[in-house]
């Protein structure tokens, strides 16, 4: 009986398991391997071994630890603006105002668009001539002709601006959805305490949300971190490089260098900092829920 | 003091709904407008004169037709294949306890961790060895793949909330597993499977990395491809037939995800609270 049972459950999870061995674990064994071979794209690939040279020629190649950098600011930025930006819209939408089905609808819609529509959609308000940003500051007699996507200074921050746009909705709604899990009870024993806004935000929301914070955070900071087509379709990358966040980096070494060894191993790098910055953060989130007894 | 609250209140949300709508507004507008005033200096928000012409040239001269049916046909065919394959193994994924469903949902959350661009390299040379490079079924079967782990996790969900009382009602009036599946579990399951289907079908309508670099040949192209060699290339763009194109991209995406609205936010509640 055990054992048809077992047969059972292994034939209802093979349809699954077999696509995903072969096309989700087998590249990814496979890309590890190749991170340590000399391997270029090439029509009859012939390859060899090449232990860490990769790597040894990573600690020397500028330009990838400048896209790793560049790939952290715009991970970070993007994470916390999201996060700080959707905690005010969903506060607001959590007091009982109006025009919340509105909000909410709209809220979810830069999340659902295709990037790349994202993308067209903003090189056109940033447009430096015909654009409504520019308009807009003219109009308010600021300097209206900046070249918002190609100039040295603005660039990274005109692009992390997108990033927030698309993903701040998702976290709302998330962070909506967890503070109407607050007992309502909590807030008012702190009212009746005299406690004010601020007060009652940190004391009885905050602690709450904790939880919902610490996964959403997480989860964005990967998705931003991976995030291609949003920077690809803006700015390709530049200019000079401004934009070059290290998946990026990684698709150009790959598809237009043909060197796919290097890219591999920096695709190994790119893991290892992400999960080491998750682990730190995972880390003091757990420091700081213990501290206070939980 | 209290007074001021509530218009300080409106204000603020004023000022969110005019960053997360004008965009939008605008991209819309751009789609009408002429070409003329496209490129003019004086930016107004609303056309001075509808034009629908923009529309009528994206679909006649940009192979957006041909791009949105590759779309369209990659998007149906990767949605059925996660439904038919994640559905069984959801199914164990939410009844049998212990060690397998660990791996299983650690698996889960891993695969969302792995940047897609270590995975590209080495499942490149695989379809390339199997001949499906520049193919659309090649996508196909991408895109099925890294539907997977977010299906599941949805699916089992689902599945996690039928009884198990139920089936076993249905055991012990002599049905066999299968039986009890297909005619019990499986229609208590179709709000869920449509909402699977549903955001499978936009991840994939959405989907642009893979797409870019499985696919070489322009007949083709996704959708999303498509537009950003709008932008490449030659010369000045046609913003018009630019911004209409995107508009038309965007219509499938928005729609389900309107429909789609409460489940998602519950789904990815579950997903986020549970321990």
């Amino acid at each position: 009986m055990a054992r048809s049972r077992r047969r059972e459950a292994v034939a209802l999870v093979m349809p699954s398991l077999v696509p995903i061995l072969v096309l989700s674990v087998a590249p990814l064994v496979i890309g590890i391997a190749l991170a340590f071979t000399d391997a270029r794209l090439v029509r009859r690939p012939d390859y060899d071994f090449a232990g860490l040279e990769n790597f040894l020629d990573l600690a020397d190649n500028a330009l990838f630890w400048d896209s790793l950098r560049i790939g952290l600011t715009w991970t970070v930025s993007v994470t916390v603006l999201q996060l700080a930006a959707a905690m005010g819209l969903a506060l607001l939408l959590n007091s009982g105002m109006r025009l919340q089905g509105l909000t909410r609808v709209l809220a979810l819609v830069p999340w659902a668009m295709p990037p790349v529509v994202v993308a067209i959609m903003w090189q056109m308000i940033y447009s430096a001539n015909s654009g409504p940003l520019n308009a807009l500051l003219g109009s308010l007699g600021l300097p209206g002709d900046t070249n918002w996507l190609g100039d040295f200074s603005t660039a990274l921050p005109a692009v992390v601006l997108v990033g927030v746009w698309v993903g701040m909705p998702q976290t709302t709604v998330t962070l909506l959805a967890g503070l109407q899990q607050v007992p309502p009870e909590l807030h008012e024993a702190a009212a009746v305490d005299g406690a004010r806004a601020w007060r009652r935000f940190t004391a009885v929301t905050w602690p709450s949300l904790r939880p919902i914070v610490a996964s959403i955070t997480s989860l964005n900071f990967i998705w931003n971190f991976n995030s291609f087509a949003l920077v690809y379709v803006l700015t390709e990358g530049g200019p000079g490089g401004r934009t070059m966040v290290p998946v990026l980096f990684v698709y150009l070494e790959a598809f237009k260098n043909r060197e796919i060894g290097t890219a591999a191993a920096m695709g190994l790098v790119l893991v290892i900092v992400i999960v080491a910055v998750l682990a730190l953060y995972l880390r003091s989130q757990f420091r700081h829920d213990t501290e206070r007894g939980r | 003091m209290r007074s001021l609250v509530r218009p300080a209140q409106y204000l603020a949300l004023a000022v969110y709904l005019v960053f997360l709508g004008f965009p939008l507004v605008w991209l819309v507008s751009a789609s009408v407008k002429s070409s003329g005033e496209l490129n003019s200096l004086s930016v107004s928000l609303l056309p001075q004169e509808w034009h629908w012409d923009n529309y009528a040239q994206a679909l006649e001269r940009q192979g957006i037709v041909r791009s949105a049916f590759n779309s369209l046909v990659v998007a149906l065919l990767s949605t059925a294949l996660v439904i038919v394959i994640a559905l069984p193994a959801s199914y164990v994924l939410a009844r049998v306890k212990g060690k397998v469903r660990m791996a299983g949902v650690a698996w889960i959350l891993v695969s969302q961790v792995f940047p897609v661009v270590l995975i590209i390299l080495p499942l490149f040379l695989v379809l390339r060895t199997l001949r499906l490079t520049d193919s659309l079924v090649g996508l196909t079967l991408v895109h099925m793949t890294y539907m997977l782990p977010f299906a599941l996790w949805m699916l089992q969900g689902y599945v996690a909330a039928v009884p198990v009382e139920l089936e076993e009602a249905g055991a012990v009036d002599g049905a066999g597993r299968l039986t009890v599946l297909r005619s019990i579990v499986f229609p208590l399951l179709t709000p869920g499977i449509i909402a699977t289907a549903m955001f499978s079908f936009v991840s994939s309508w959405n989907e642009f990395f893979f797409a870019l670099v499985l696919l070489q040949s322009p007949e083709n192209y996704t959708l999303p491809i498509t537009l950003k060699m709008f932008i490449g290339g030659e010369g000045k763009v046609a913003l018009g037939p630019l911004a209409a194109g995107a508009v038309l991209a965007a219509i499938p995406s928005i729609v389900f995800f309107s429909l789609l609205r409460r489940k998602l936010t519950s789904g990815l509640m579950a997903g986020a609270v549970k321990r």
